[in-house]
C-alpha cells in the first residue's frame, strides 16, 4: 500500500523527466530523421526482402505478396548436388586467404618499424601501397595479361626456364593460388598499416633496457614487439574468422572462367547466377542460398563478437 | 654499411641485413608487374607480340594510347564514373555526419536503440536478391541514380565518425552554446561540421575510391551502355575482349594475326589509363586513409 503511493509520484516525475530530455534534444532527433529513414528503406526493407526465401515469388505479388511454400527453396539447395561443392569451395577459399594473407602483414610492419633509414622507410611503404587504391577490374586484368598462355610474362618465364607454358587463369588447379596471392600482393603494405601504428606504442625503454642487457634485434623483436602486438593480432584475427563466409563477390566473379568454375563457384556467384542471369530468374531460390550465407555468417560474427569482448574487454558492439 | 651502427651486435648486424633484403625483395615484386604493364603499353604491337619486352619499352609509341582515346565508349564511361563518384560519395558523407553527430551527444532517450538500429546493418543485409528487387520496385534498374542513392549508408564509417565527435567536440561546448541560446541544429551546421573537416575528407576519401573501384553495382543496375561505369567498359574490353575492328585497324592491317597483336598491345595500354586516375591521386590520399585507420583503431 505504501510502496505504491511511493510510486506514484516518481512515474509521473519520471514521465516528466522524460519530456523534457525529449524536448532539449529535439534538434538531435531531428538530424537523425533522413538516416533513420533511409537505413529502414535500403537496409531494413531488403531485410525483410529475406523472407521472399520462404516464399514462391511471384511478378503479380512481388516481396509482399507472394505465397508461402516454407522450407522448399532451402530443402532444394541442400539436395542439390553441386550445394556442399560450392560451400566448400567459400570455406577453403577464405581459410587460405586468410592463413596466407593474416601474417605478412604483421611481419611486414615489424620489419618497417625498424628500419633506421627514413628515406627507405618511406619508399617501400608507399610503393605497397599503391596496389590497394587500383580496381579488382584492374587487378584481374593485369593478371591475365602476366599469366596469358600466349604472350604472358609468366609463361615467357616459365619457357626460359624450359616449362611447358600453361593457361593459368583458367586452370582449375591454380585459380586459388592466384586468388590468395594475389590478395597479398595486393593488399599486404596497406593491412600492415594498422600493425605499424600497433607498434609504435610499444615502450622504447624496453628495447633500450634489453639492448642493455645484450638482447639482439630478433630477440627484441621476438620478446618485446609481438608480446606488443599480441592484443592486436588477437583483435584482428577474431574479427576476420567472423567473415569466414563472407568472401567479396567482384574478385571472384571477374577471375571466373567455363574451365575453372569447379573450384571458383562461390556462394555469392552461384546466386548471382542463377537469381540474375537465368533467362527466368529464380528469385526466391537464389534468395535463400543467399541467407544460408548471411544466416551462417551472422552466427559468426556474434560468436567472434563474444570472443573478442571476452578476450580484449571490447567488441565491435 | 648503411645500415649498420656500431655498437651493433652480429646477432643486430643479421636481422638489419636480412629486414633490409627482404624488404627489397618484396618491394620489387609488387613494382615489377606494375613497370611492366606501363613499358608494354608504350611498346609497338609487333614488340609486345614477339616477346621483347621485359623491363623497359621496346619501339616506343603512342599507338596503344591512341587506339583507347579513339575508343569512345572510355571517355563517356569516364565521365559517368565522375558522376556516380561525385554524387555517391554526398550521400555517403551527409548520410555519416547527420547519424554520426548526435549519436556523439550525451545521452538522450532513446540513443541506445537508434544506435543498435545503425549497427545492426553491419552483421545482416538483405543480400543481393533482396537488394536488386528493392532497387527495381524503386524503379531504378538502368538509372544513373541507382548508383547514386542506394546503399550509401556504413554502419563501420559513422562509428569512426562519432569517435571523431566524441573526441574533438565536447559536450561542454554545446552546452555552452545551448546557454548562449544556439540550438542543437545550429551548432551542428555552425560548429560541429567546421570542426569535423578532417574526418568529412578522410571519409570523402574512403568512399570517394569505393565508388569509382567499385564493379558490382554497375553490373547489377546497369544495362544501357552508355551508363556504364569506367570498371565495365575495362571489363568488356579487358577480359571480353570487345573492342571494334575499326580501333584495331589503327594500328594493323586487317589480317587476323596482326590484329590479335594489336589487342594485345591496347589492353596494356587501356590497363594503364584506368589505373592512371588512382595512382596519380594516392600518394596524396594515402595519408589520410591511414588517418582514417588510426581514428577507427581507437574505439569508442
Amino acid at each position: 500500500m505504501q510502496l505504491r503511493n511511493m510510486a506514484k509520484p516518481n512515474t509521473a516525475f519520471r514521465s516528466r523527466k522524460l519530456l523534457r530530455d525529449i524536448r532539449l534534444n529535439a534538434g538531435l532527433y531531428v538530424l537523425l530523421l533522413i538516416p533513420v529513414v533511409y537505413v529502414f528503406i535500403f537496409n531494413y526493407i531488403p531485410m525483410y526482402g529475406v523472407t521472399l526465401a520462404f516464399k514462391k515469388y511471384t511478378i503479380k505479388g512481388g516481396i509482399f505478396n507472394s505465397p508461402w511454400i516454407g522450407m522448399y527453396q532451402f530443402e532444394r539447395f541442400f539436395s542439390n548436388a553441386k550445394c556442399w561443392q560450392i560451400i566448400w569451395n567459400t570455406i577453403l577459399l577464405s581459410l587460405y586467404s586468410l592463413m596466407a594473407g593474416f601474417p605478412i602483414p604483421i611481419l611486414l610492419a615489424i620489419g618497417l618499424n625498424h628500419i633506421r633509414s627514413n628515406k627507405f622507410r618511406k619508399t617501400v611503404q608507399m610503393i605497397s601501397y599503391a596496389p590497394h587504391f587500383l580496381s579488382t577490374v584492374i587487378i584481374v586484368s593485369i593478371m591475365s595479361q602476366l599469366f596469358n598462355l600466349q604472350f604472358g610474362l609468366v609463361n615467357r618465364l616459365v619457357e626460359v626456364l624450359g616449362g611447358k607454358p600453361k593457361d593459368f587463369m583458367g586452370a582449375p588447379d591454380a585459380f586459388r593460388h592466384l586468388y590468395v596471392w594475389s590478395g597479398v600482393w595486393q593488399n599486404a603494405g596497406y593491412d600492415a598499416i594498422i600493425y605499424i601504428s600497433a607498434l609504435s606504442t610499444v615502450d622504447l625503454q624496453l628495447h633500450e633496457a634489453a639492448s642493455v642487457d645484450g638482447a639482439n634485434m630478433w630477440q627484441r623483436v621476438w620478446h618485446i614487439d609481438f608480446p606488443g602486438i599480441l592484443p592486436t593480432i588477437v583483435i584482428m584475427l577474431i574479427l576476420r574468422m567472423g567473415s569466414l563466409l563472407s568472401v567479396g563477390f567482384e574478385k571472384v566473379f571477374l577471375m571466373q572462367t567455363p574451365t575453372n568454375i569447379s573450384v571458383s563457384e562461390i556462394i555469392s556467384t552461384y546466386v548471382y547466377s542463377v537469381g540474375l542471369t537465368n533467362k527466368r530468374p529464380d528469385f526466391s531460390y537464389s534468395t535463400a542460398v543467399g541467407l544460408f550465407q548471411n544466416g551462417v555468417s551472422f552466427i559468426l560474427v556474434m560468436l567472434t563478437n563474444a570472443l573478442s569482448k571476452r578476450v580484449s574487454g571490447s567488441g565491435i558492439i | 654499411m648503411a645500415f649498420g651502427r656500431r655498437n651493433d651486435t652480429a646477432g643486430d648486424r643479421s636481422f638489419y641485413i636480412t629486414t633490409y633484403a627482404v624488404l627489397t625483395f618484396l618491394t620489387l615484386i609488387v613494382l615489377y608487374p606494375l613497370i611492366y604493364v606501363i613499358s608494354a603499353s608504350f611498346s609497338s604491337a609487333y614488340a609486345v607480340a614477339t616477346k621483347q619486352v621485359w623491363l623497359y619499352p621496346v619501339h616506343f609509341t603512342l599507338d596503344g594510347y591512341k587506339a583507347v582515346f579513339r575508343h569512345s565508349m572510355i571517355m563517356q564511361s569516364f565521365l559517368n564514373s565522375t558522376l556516380y563518384t561525385l554524387g555517391g560519395t554526398a550521400v555517403n558523407v551527409c548520410l555519416l555526419m547527420l547519424a554520426a553527430y548526435p549519436l556523439s551527444r550525451r545521452a538522450f532517450p532513446g540513443k541506445n536503440l537508434i544506435a543498435l538500429y545503425f549497427t545492426f546493418t553491419m552483421f545482416f543485409s538483405g543480400g543481393i536478391i533482396p537488394n536488386y528487387l528493392l532497387v527495381k520496385d524503386l524503379g531504378m534498374i538502368n538509372s544513373r541514380l541507382a548508383l547514386i542513392i542506394p546503399f550509401g549508408f556504413s554502419a563501420y564509417n559513422m562509428i569512426i565518425v562519432k569517435t571523431y565527435f566524441q573526441s574533438n567536440i565536447p559536450n561542454e561546448m554545446l552546452e555552452a552554446a545551448n546557454i548562449d541560446g544556439c540550438s542543437n541544429i545550429r551548432f551542428f551546421f555552425r560548429m560541429a561540421l567546421p570542426l569535423a573537416k578532417p574526418v568529412i575528407a578522410v571519409m570523402v576519401l574512403f568512399n570517394g575510391v569505393g565508388h569509382w573501384n567499385g564493379f558490382m553495382r554497375g553490373l547489377l543496375y546497369l544495362n544501357d551502355p552508355n551508363k556504364y561505369t569506367l570498371q565495365q567498359v575495362l571489363r568488356d574490353i579487358l577480359m571480353l575482349s570487345k573492342i571494334s575492328a575499326d580501333q584495331l585497324s589503327m594500328i594493323s592491317d586487317d589480317q587476323l594475326v596482326e590484329m590479335t597483336n594489336a589487342m594485345e598491345l591496347i589492353k596494356y595500354s587501356v590497363i594503364v589509363v584506368g589505373a592512371l586516375p588512382m595512382m596519380v591521386l594516392y600518394p596524396f590520399v594515402q595519408k589520410y586513409f591511414t588517418k582514417g585507420m588510426m581514428i577507427g583503431a581507437v574505439k569508442g
